[in-house]
């Protein structure tokens, strides 16, 4: 039973893996690895961490990817293209690939097939109270600082997303002869405010276009 | 029927090397992105099973800590591509080729 | 109990479970119709059958009759995989949810829940936040501006609220001590009902705004704001594929129904006497009776306020509702370690 649904479960979990490569499309992509994450989950089950398995649909699937989803959503990120770049990637990686993982998994199967005891299935050892009370005690100063962390993340996403205004709000007043140039650039905006603001777009435009 | 640890591990080896498979070959920024979580879930997998296999918690534990600076690196992460996005207007990392927005 | 049995019965539960909960969706939509009609000066549906009680399965059978359009602009696998994602995740939160104490049949003792786990709240959060995949995606794969904006409101809206929701059950949670539904019920036994026993209130006001936020009702229904995106999110789907959505939704309302009722109205616990078999139903008779207040509290809202604007919606989820969870959290954790 518990080989069966292991099997099971690491066959879809590869076969994401997999999909998450061969895919072109981004969000194509982000589907791919929640499938990964999902039967991760129930391998965690499996192996007796519920809280664990819990928080890994609710983090990650739930609000990480969602985060992904939603990026790419946002952005419209259409499909990718394939570059010199990616093909010479595909080619080195690829063996490189198998390499690396023929490594690790001589290693790891060499260095634990013998006899160690086994997991029996429905047996749990991370009760959620067994993690907390490990949380706040043994663990309470590294979780502090993953607090302030979480902090500083928030902080810098807000900053770096955040729209890069004009340097400082213009509160002068406008001058005669400025006015019908100014008024003339509003266009169909029709407001002093609109044609400012979009004289100072174009002035963003054209700075960005000396920088190329 | 039970599963040798190895088996567990070996799962989470051949996830981790798609992930760096993933990180070397996609062209997309976001993809790019997602192949590091990837690789943190492997690097999750075995953490939870050697828990399991050494009857300790702090494995569990160690999985909860990766979890958060995933999060905040997701968070910072993804703001990072879409400011970069506004102003190259490319999700291809070969077009983000200067080291400023 | 031998494992053919213990299957058997699984299922049978599972089939009567989704069978209430699709009847009960189907004539929800009908009670909602009747009230709101009711509440503006209407008859509302009362052609079919007496009183209008066939309009459900004239609905239905609507659906399933109609025409499937695909749209020829759309991203295909996602377009149809949407709904179903959607569909499939708000059932799949019935399977953890108690209604009663358990029943003996013959010489098997059958607790009224399909399957009791020690993490059922955790799996309830986990697929709730989950399903936001469900509207996100089948926003995105219409290829239509109106879905995808309902979409994007959906998602950040989802995500936003989901704090609040979460951080609202804390302080149960630290009460009952215990993830699993039955022990917090079991915790709120004899009149001790989380709403006012351990003082949650303020947690049940907050849990209220924020399910309603998650099952993008009234007055925070703005990914499907029919008046500014036509319908938002479904806006090209049509006929089951809409239907799937349309289930999703109801079916999403009941399970936050019953998960309030669980979780701060003492869930089955109510006078019980009489005869034994009395002793079973009337606990189930109370759980119906409060989901049914919930979903009476949902269309009477629907019928008197109006929509948020999007920027107070999130200035209310993030600057109203996070802090009043969080200072609950304090309170009641202070006002614990200080009695206990």
């Amino acid at each position: 039973m518990h080989l069966g649904l292991f099997i099971a479960f690491a066959v879809i979990c590869v076969a994401g893996a997999i999909s998450l490569v061969a895919q072109r499309h981004p969000i194509n992509s982000a589907l791919s690895l929640i499938v990964v994450m999902g039967s991760l989950a129930v391998l965690y089950l499996l192996l007796g961490a519920e809280f664990v398995a819990a928080i890994q649909l609710i983090v990650y699937a739930g609000a990480i990817m969602v985060l992904f989803v939603f990026v790419i959503m946002l952005l419209n990120a259409g499909a990718e293209e394939r570059t010199r770049g990616s093909r010479v990637a595909m080619a080195l990686g690829v063996p490189g690939l198998i390499v690396v993982a023929g490594v690790l998994m001589y290693t790891l199967a060499g260095h634990t097939a013998a006899g160690q005891d086994q997991l029996a299935i429905g047996a749990t050892y991370g009760p959620p109270v067994a993690i907390g009370r490990s949380l706040f005690r043994e663990f309470l100063l590294p979780f502090e600082v993953t607090s302030i962390l979480i902090l500083i993340a928030i902080m810098g996403a807000v900053l770096l997303a955040r729209y890069h205004a004009a340097p400082a709000p213009e509160t002068r007043a406008i001058d005669p002869d400025e006015a019908g140039d100014l008024l003339q650039l509003a266009g169909t905006h029709g407001s002093a405010a609109g044609a400012r603001e979009r004289r100072r777009a174009e002035h963003r435009m054209r700075e960005r276009e000396v920088t190329r | 029927m039970t599963v040798p640890l190895s088996y567990y591990l070996v799962l989470s080896a051949i996830l981790f090397s798609l992930g760096v498979l993933a990180f070397v070959v996609k062209r997309n920024i976001i993809t790019v992105f997602m192949s590091i979580e990837l690789m943190l879930n492997a690097v999750n997998l075995s953490f939870v099973s050697f828990a399991a296999h050494w009857h300790r918690l702090s494995g569990q534990i160690f999985v909860f800590f990766v979890m958060v600076v995933a999060a905040a690196e997701a968070a910072v992460g993804l703001a990072i591509i879409i400011a970069v996005f506004r102003t190259r207007e490319t999700l291809n990392i070969d077009r983000v080729n200067l080291l400023k927005l | 109990m031998p494992l053919s049995q213990y299957i058997l019965i699984a299922v049978v539960k599972i089939a009567i479970a989704l069978f209430v909960l699709l009847t009960a969706c189907a004539y929800v939509v009908l009670a909602e119709r009747k009230l709101i009609a009711r509440m503006q000066n209407r008859w509302g549906p009362t052609r079919v059958g007496p009183f209008g009680f066939l309009q459900p399965l004239a609905d239905g059978l609507k659906f399933i009759l109609k025409e499937d359009l695909i749209p020829s602009h759309v991203y295909k696998p996602l377009y149809i995989a949407a709904p179903m994602l959607s569909l499939t995740l708000a059932l799949t939160a019935i399977a953890v949810i108690p209604i009663g104490q358990s029943v003996t049949i013959g010489n098997a003792n059958i607790p009224l829940q399909i399957t009791d786990v020690n993490i059922a709240l955790l799996i309830i959060l986990g697929l709730t936040s989950v399903g936001v995949y469900g509207i996100a995606l089948a926003g995105w794969a219409s290829n239509s501006k109106y879905s995808l904006l309902g979409s994007l409101r959906a998602s950040a809206q989802m995500i936003s609220y989901e704090l609040a929701l979460g951080l609202s059950l804390i302080g149960v949670l630290i009460g009952a001590g215990s993830f699993s539904l039955r022990e917090i019920v079991n915790s709120q036994a004899g009149w001790h009902w989380n709403l006012w026993y351990r003082g949650q209130f303020v947690a049940f006001f907050v849990y209220l705004m924020a399910a309603f936020a998650e099952t993008n009702r009234v007055p925070f229904d703005l990914p499907e704001a029919e008046t500014e995106l036509v319908a938002g999110y479904h806006t090209e789907y049509s006929a089951m594929k809409f239907a799937m959505f349309f289930v999703a939704e109801y079916a999403n309302m009941f399970t936050v129904a019953c998960l309030a009722t669980l979780l701060f109205l003492g869930g089955w616990d109510g006078p019980v006497f009489g005869p034994a078999w009395l002793m079973v139903v009337l606990p189930v008779l109370w759980f119906v009776l409060k989901v049914i207040l919930f979903i009476f509290v949902y269309i009477w809202i629907r019928g008197t306020l109006p929509r948020f604007r999007y920027d107070q919606l999130m200035a209310f989820g993030w600057k109203f509702l996070l802090p009043l969870a969080l200072a609950n959290i304090l309170i009641t954790s202070l006002v614990i370690g200080l009695t206990a």
